[in-house]
C-alpha cells in the first residue's frame, strides 16, 4: 500500500484509469477523466481512507483539481482548519 | 407470523422477518386492488410510517432508527415482494431523504428529517421531463438566481408519487451547472396534474409536476453547487437504483411463490404442473436467479455500509441484474398460469407489468449497460 496521502490518492485514481501516467500536481481534469459518477467516487474515497468528511463548502473543484491540492485538504480536515 | 411493526415502538426489531409479517398482513392482500384504484390507500402510507419504514436508515436522533443499507434493501425486497407501488414509493421518499441526511445544512435537518423519518411529510424526487429522461443534460427547468434565493420553472414528468408528495426534490439548470432544491407543495406557483393508466406499478400516484414562477428562499439549495452539484445527482440515484434493484428481487421472489402454490394444485391430465420438467426448469431459474440477485443487492448495500465508492458500479450491476431477471421471470410466471396469468384473478400480471417498469426506471437498462461495458474497458485498458 503506498504510505503517503498523495501516494494513496494517485494510486486510486490510476488503478480507476490504468492508462493514465499522472503527477501529484497534473491538473486531472484537463486529462477529460472527471464526471459526475468519478468525482461522487473521489469523495467517497477520500472519506473513506482518511476517515473524515468533507462539507459541502470544501467541495469545490480546486480542492479536486490535483493529487496536491486533495492532499492538502486531507490535510486540513485532520486538522480542523476547514472553512464553514 | 403477527405483525410487530405497529404494535411495540420501543421494542420492535425492523429486520427482513418483521418487515415480511407486515407485509403479509397489510400490504400483500391489497395489492391488486391498489393497482386497479390506481393510489395507496392514506390509512396504509399512516401504517408504514407507524412501522418506521419511510426512512429507517435517518439516524435516531432525526427520527430515523440508524438502520444499515443492507436491512434497507432487505426490507425494500420484502416490501417490493408485495407491491412494486408501494415499494416505488419507499424509494422516492427514500432518496429525498437521503440526499437530505448526505447533504443538507443543520437548518434543513432539523426542519424536515424528522418529518420524513416519521412519514408526515412524504418526498418526491424530480429529474425527469417531457423531452428529458436519464439523459440528465436536457433538462430544460431553469433554476434562477434572485433576491438570495432561488426562481424555479419548468415541468417534470413521471414524478412518482408526485400526486400525494409534500416536498419535492427538484434537480433544475442552475447557472453554472445543475442543482437540487427542496421544494414544499404548497409553494405557490407549484401544481400537480395526475398521470393515470401507466402500464405498471399503477397505484404509485404518478404525477407531471409544474413550477410557474416559484420564489424559493436560499435554504431550498441542497448541497454544494458548482462542479459538486452533480453529485448530489449520483448520489441519489444511487440510491434510488439501489431500492429498485433490491424490489426487483422481490418481484422475482412473488413470481416463485405464486408459480410454486399455483403449480401444486393446477393439473393438466391428471398430473399436477409440479410434476412437469418443463415447469420445474422455469422454478430452477428463478430460484438460482432470485438468490444471485439478492446477493448481488447484499453486496451493493455493504458497500455502502462500508463507504466504499465500489459500490456505485456493484449497484449498477445488482439494479440491472435484478430488473432483467424480474422481466424474465415475470413473463415466465404469466407463462406457467396461462390464462390465468392473463386475469386480475391471479397476481402474476401485475408482476408482469411491474417488472417491466424496473428495466426504465432510474436508469434504463440500455444506459446501464453502456456503463457497465464502460467501466469494463476502462479496467482492461493499458
Amino acid at each position: 500500500m503506498p504510505d503517503t496521502d498523495s501516494a494513496r490518492i494517485l494510486a486510486f485514481i490510476t488503478d480507476r484509469f490504468p492508462q493514465t501516467d499522472i503527477t501529484e500536481s497534473e491538473d486531472i481534469f484537463s486529462l477529460g477523466y472527471i464526471n459526475s459518477l468519478f468525482a461522487m467516487e473521489l469523495v467517497m474515497f477520500l472519506e473513506k481512507t482518511f476517515a473524515l468528511t468533507i462539507p459541502n463548502d470544501e467541495l469545490f473543484i480546486d480542492n479536486f483539481r490535483t493529487a496536491k491540492s486533495m492532499t492538502e485538504l486531507v490535510g486540513r480536515l485532520r486538522s480542523g482548519t476547514v472553512a464553514g | 407470523m403477527t405483525d410487530q411493526l405497529t404494535q411495540s415502538p420501543a421494542t420492535r426489531v425492523l429486520d427482513r422477518a418483521a418487515v415480511r409479517a407486515f407485509v403479509d398482513q397489510h400490504i400483500s392482500p391489497g395489492a391488486d386492488a391498489f393497482d386497479r384504484a390506481g393510489a395507496i390507500p392514506q390509512e396504509l402510507l399512516d401504517r408504514i410510517g407507524e412501522a418506521g419504514l419511510w426512512a429507517p436508515f435517518l439516524p435516531p436522533e432525526l427520527g430515523g432508527r440508524g438502520t444499515d443499507l443492507v436491512t434497507l434493501g432487505e426490507i425494500h425486497e420484502e416490501v417490493g415482494r408485495g407491491c412494486s407501488s408501494v415499494r416505488s414509493l419507499l424509494t422516492v421518499h427514500g432518496m429525498l431523504s437521503w440526499a437530505l441526511q448526505r447533504w443538507g445544512s443543520a437548518a434543513q435537518l432539523e426542519r424536515w428529517g424528522p418529518r420524513l423519518a416519521s412519514g408526515r411529510t412524504l418526498g418526491a424526487f424530480c429529474l425527469s421531463e417531457p423531452g428529458a429522461g436519464s439523459d440528465t443534460g436536457a433538462i430544460t427547468t431553469c433554476a434562477v438566481p434572485r433576491g438570495g434565493g432561488w426562481v424555479l420553472d419548468g415541468c417534470k414528468k413521471w414524478i412518482t408519487g408526485g400526486r400525494r408528495a409534500d416536498l419535492f426534490l427538484v434537480f433544475a439548470r442552475g447557472p453554472a451547472s445543475t442543482v437540487a432544491l427542496l421544494v414544499p407543495r404548497e409553494t405557490p406557483g407549484v401544481s400537480v396534474r395526475p398521470i393515470d393508466d401507466m402500464l405498471g406499478t399503477r397505484a404509485s400516484m404518478l404525477a407531471e409536476v409544474a413550477f410557474d414562477n416559484v420564489v424559493l428562499g436560499p435554504d431550498a439549495l441542497l448541497g454544494p453547487s458548482g462542479f459538486a452539484s452533480g453529485m448530489v445527482l449520483t448520489g441519489t440515484l444511487d440510491l434510488g437504483r439501489y431500492s429498485v434493484a433490491a424490489g426487483s428481487v422481490g418481484i422475482v421472489q412473488a413470481c416463485l411463490d405464486a408459480c410454486a402454490a399455483y403449480t401444486s394444485q393446477r393439473t393438466v391430465g391428471g398430473v399436477l404442473l409440479r410434476e412437469m420438467p418443463l415447469i420445474r426448469a422455469k422454478l430452477s431459474d428463478m430460484v438460482t436467479d432470485v438468490r444471485a440477485a439478492r446477493l448481488l443487492v447484499a453486496e451493493a448495500g455493504r458497500l455502502k455500509d462500508a463507504g466504499d465508492s465500489a459500490t456505485i458500479m456493484a449497484t449498477w450491476v445488482a439494479k440491472y441484474f435484478a430488473s432483467t431477471a424480474a422481466a424474465r421471470h415475470a413473463t415466465e410466471a404469466v407463462q406457467v398460469h396461462g390464462a390465468n396469468g392473463c386475469s386480475p384473478d391471479f397476481p402474476v400480471a401485475r408482476y408482469f407489468r411491474d417488472a417491466k417498469v424496473m428495466e426504465i426506471i432510474e436508469g434504463s437498462n440500455e444506459v446501464q449497460r453502456t456503463t457497465i461495458a464502460a467501466e469494463a474497458y476502462r479496467r482492461c485498458a493499458s
